[in-house]
């Protein structure tokens, strides 16, 4: 397949490996952590750890869309489709993720809500426009990646005068989170970031250079492929060994300094930041959501049904939170693999293919010989 | 057909309540429909069994109920599907399928037009199998209860004498083989679902994989087993056997075939391959030694020749499906978790 095959190629990956591994000096740690779960997948899916020496350590970040979303925002959107009665629309991945009351999206559905699972919010759109006597809410969620499809349906909605049409914004960003991780007083030691992919495409590399100035870290953006994957790692373990700090990008065939600036124009016109709003595993942080604009509060879901927001604890055995702060690893949680599973997860790391937990479980768990058949 | 003052109207009638009824519009339903497309000895018996000669050995029996959506897509449709999926069953225990029977549940408002057009393909494929439609049933539900037509069907094939095959018969060292490329009735399905809409020239594999059984059975007398990787695709059904057999499995990724168009739609959906369904393809464990042989049967076969050998059986107190990757590194293959739900970043 053209233009893929080319960054999953065997040879040229041994040689990258083989040059990481003399780039490596002894004594030197190099705790990378890969920002997004895109990164993580890839580095699970293709088995780049078992390519890396072991002063290399690749440490997962918060940057899996249903993975940060907090327990309470689930709930209000199950309350949209079983209180409210409205067709509550979302993307895949959210359907499954555990929420209280032993439900998900998923288990709503079979309680009677009628929950949609869509590929764009153009689908959301087209089940408004074939059920006018029916409330439709997009449950919105992910980071720059997915937003301006949210906004672009936003100014659609206003335009055709879909009045039964409402976003539950959970936007969330990328920049704020990361600085978030290393300003934490609990903050994991780490020398670098494997920066986000899709992400920048939108948000372009400029937005990140402030954490790396404030820090003194390098930033290396990459590609979700598996050769992008390992070429910055190369990048960064140069990086490190010459303390240069900053942002470089390694994803140039997608990434500009500036992005997407219609992307960006369109999400400054229907969105705006929320002060504060909660992460799964990083609590609130602060300026790192969007909310909807005044100018489009008609549609607005969270105003349109006054949801309110109520803060649900994590189960206490799941260590997601610990894990996406990049303290633990999965293998360290003690229901990891045994009470929580992808077919029955407890956390939301195990439930996306992003998330760090199933990434794990479905890729690496024989690498964990302990472990008992399941 | 005297019996019907009117013919059933084939080019614009539709489903309604009374074609289940029981009464004569049911009747007129199964005598101008149903009977002659299929038409045989034993379901001319008008009865409500059929009664069949004594088969010449052990019996086979399978059953699979059909639930697609669309009912029409490229390579197929859920009439021809219905067939193949039994036929499918009986043959992967290296019977030969004799007979099947058919239940239909049909949507009120389903146009007699498409129901024709799916019994027709019914019948084609029963008739290139070489299987009869005995017997069968149908019922009406109201419109908003169904999709269209639910089939299910129900076949009876015989097994030779010495022919043991089994789901449990995995040994390590065995090769691991399947019989062409993959994930191509899947991606064949969803590519026709209306909210995703791209255009591929991706076709259904859907096909009754007998003969093709029947050839690799002759190369390889110690054949373990065969399975077709329906829902799950290879992913689900390689790990229904390492658990049945009590062993691992240590696959080659590249080794593993795959159309570039399933390979690239599945890159654009944020799918894997290997975990999509297959209608027309099997999986087989046969010893290390007759492994060549094996796959020159499956390559010699219309169906099979894309055929390849893509690992082996181990030993693994985990049962796990390992994958050694391209690039030298080495992930799990496991069980198929929830649905297969496209990733979102």
């Amino acid at each position: 397949m053209k233009y893929v095959d080319e960054f999953r190629r065997g040879d040229v990956a041994r040689g990258l490996a083989a040059r990481i591994a003399e780039a490596v000096q002894p004594g030197r740690s190099y705790r990378l952590m890969e920002f997004c779960g895109g990164h993580t997948h890839a580095i699970a899916r293709y088995g780049l750890t078992g390519l890396l020496p072991a002063a290399v350590q690749l440490i997962h970040g918060p940057g899996c869309p249903v993975c940060v979303l907090p327990i309470g925002r689930i709930d209000s959107a199950i309350e949209l489709a079983l209180q409210h009665g409205a067709i509550v629309c979302s993307y895949g991945d959210c359907l499954r993720v555990p929420a209280s009351n032993k439900l998900s999206l998923y288990k709503a559905r079979a309680l009677g809500g009628d929950v949609r699972m869509v590929y764009s919010t153009a689908d959301a759109l087209q089940i408004a426009r074939d059920n006018p006597t029916r409330q439709v809410v997009f449950f919105a969620i992910g980071f720059e990646t997915t937003t301006p499809p949210t906004a672009l349906a936003l100014k659609t909605a206003r335009a055709e005068g879909l009045r039964n049409f409402s976003v539950f914004c959970n936007h969330v960003l990328t920049p704020p989170a990361m600085q978030h991780l290393l300003a934490a007083g609990d903050a994991v030691q780490l020398d670098g970031f494997i920066g986000p992919s899709h992400v920048s495409t939108v948000i372009g590399s400029a937005p990140y250079q402030a954490v790396a100035d404030a820090y003194a870290k390098p930033v290396v953006i990459a590609g979700f492929e598996p050769l992008d994957v390992l070429q910055s790692v190369l990048m960064l373990v140069e990086r490190i060994n010459r303390g240069e700090a900053g942002v470089a990008t390694q994803f140039t065939r997608a990434v500009t300094t500036d992005g997407n600036a219609t992307a960006r124009a369109v999400v400054a016109e229907t969105l705006v930041l929320r002060p504060t709003f909660e992460w799964r595993g990083l609590g609130q942080v602060p300026q790192s959501a969007l909310a909807i604009h005044p100018d489009y509060a008609d549609f607005d879901a969270e105003l349109r049904f006054g949801l309110p927001y109520r803060h649900v604890p994590d189960h206490r055995a799941c260590e997601c939170a610990a894990i996406l702060r990049g303290q633990k690893q999965p293998q360290d949680c003690k229901v990891f693999g045994i009470v929580c599973t992808p077919d029955n997860p407890l956390g939301s790391c195990m439930v996306s293919s992003e998330g760090a937990c199933a990434a794990h479980y479905h890729y690496g768990r024989f690498t964990a010989p302990q472990e008992q058949p399941a | 057909m005297s019996h019907y003052p009117r013919k059933l109207d084939l080019a614009h009638g539709r489903i309604d309540m009374t074609h289940g009824s029981g009464g004569r519009a049911m009747a007129q339903l199964v005598d101008e429909l149903f009977a002659p497309a299929f038409r045989n000895d034993y379901l001319a018996q008008g009865n409500d069994q059929a009664i069949l000669p004594p088969p010449g050995g052990r019996l086979a029996i399978a059953t699979d109920s059909h639930v697609i959506s669309p009912l029409f897509f490229p390579g197929g449709d859920i009439g021809s599907l219905a067939v193949h999926g039994t036929v499918n069953d009986l043959a992967m225990g290296g019977a030969t399928p004799l007979y099947l029977s058919a239940g239909f549940i049909l949507e009120e408002g389903l146009p007699l037009a498409d129901l024709k057009r799916i019994v027709d393909s019914m019948a084609a494929a029963a008739r290139d199998a070489g299987v009869r439609i005995v017997t069968g049933d149908t019922k009406v539900v109201e419109r908003g209860h169904g999709d269209g037509v639910y089939i299910s069907t129900t076949g009876i094939g015989v097994v030779a004498d010495g022919v043991q095959l089994c789901g449990s018969q995995a040994r390590p060292g065995d090769a691991i083989l399947v019989s062409g490329t993959l994930g191509e009735h899947g991606m064949a399905v969803m590519s026709q679902r209306e909210n995703l809409g791209f255009a591929s020239p991706i076709v259904s594999d859907s096909a009754a994989l007998h003969t093709l059984a029947a050839a690799l059975m002759a190369a390889s007398p110690g054949l373990r087993l065969m399975r077709d990787p329906t829902r799950g695709g290879l992913a689900t059904t390689l790990n229904e056997i390492a658990r049945q057999s009590g062993v691992g499995m240590q696959l080659q990724e590249d080794a593993i075939p795959l159309q570039p168009a399933v390979r690239a739609a599945c890159e654009f959906l944020g799918l894997d391959p290997l975990y999509v369904a297959n209608e027309g393809k099997l999986i087989a464990v046969c010893p290390a030694a007759e492994a060549d042989a094996a796959l020159a049967a499956l390559r010699a076969h219309p169906l099979g020749r894309h055929a390849a050998n893509i690992g082996q059986v181990v030993a693994d107190p985990h049962h796990f499906v390992r994958v050694r990757t391209p690039f030298g590194g080495e992930r799990l293959l496991d069980w198929l978790a929830g649905e297969m739900l496209p990733r979102i970043c």
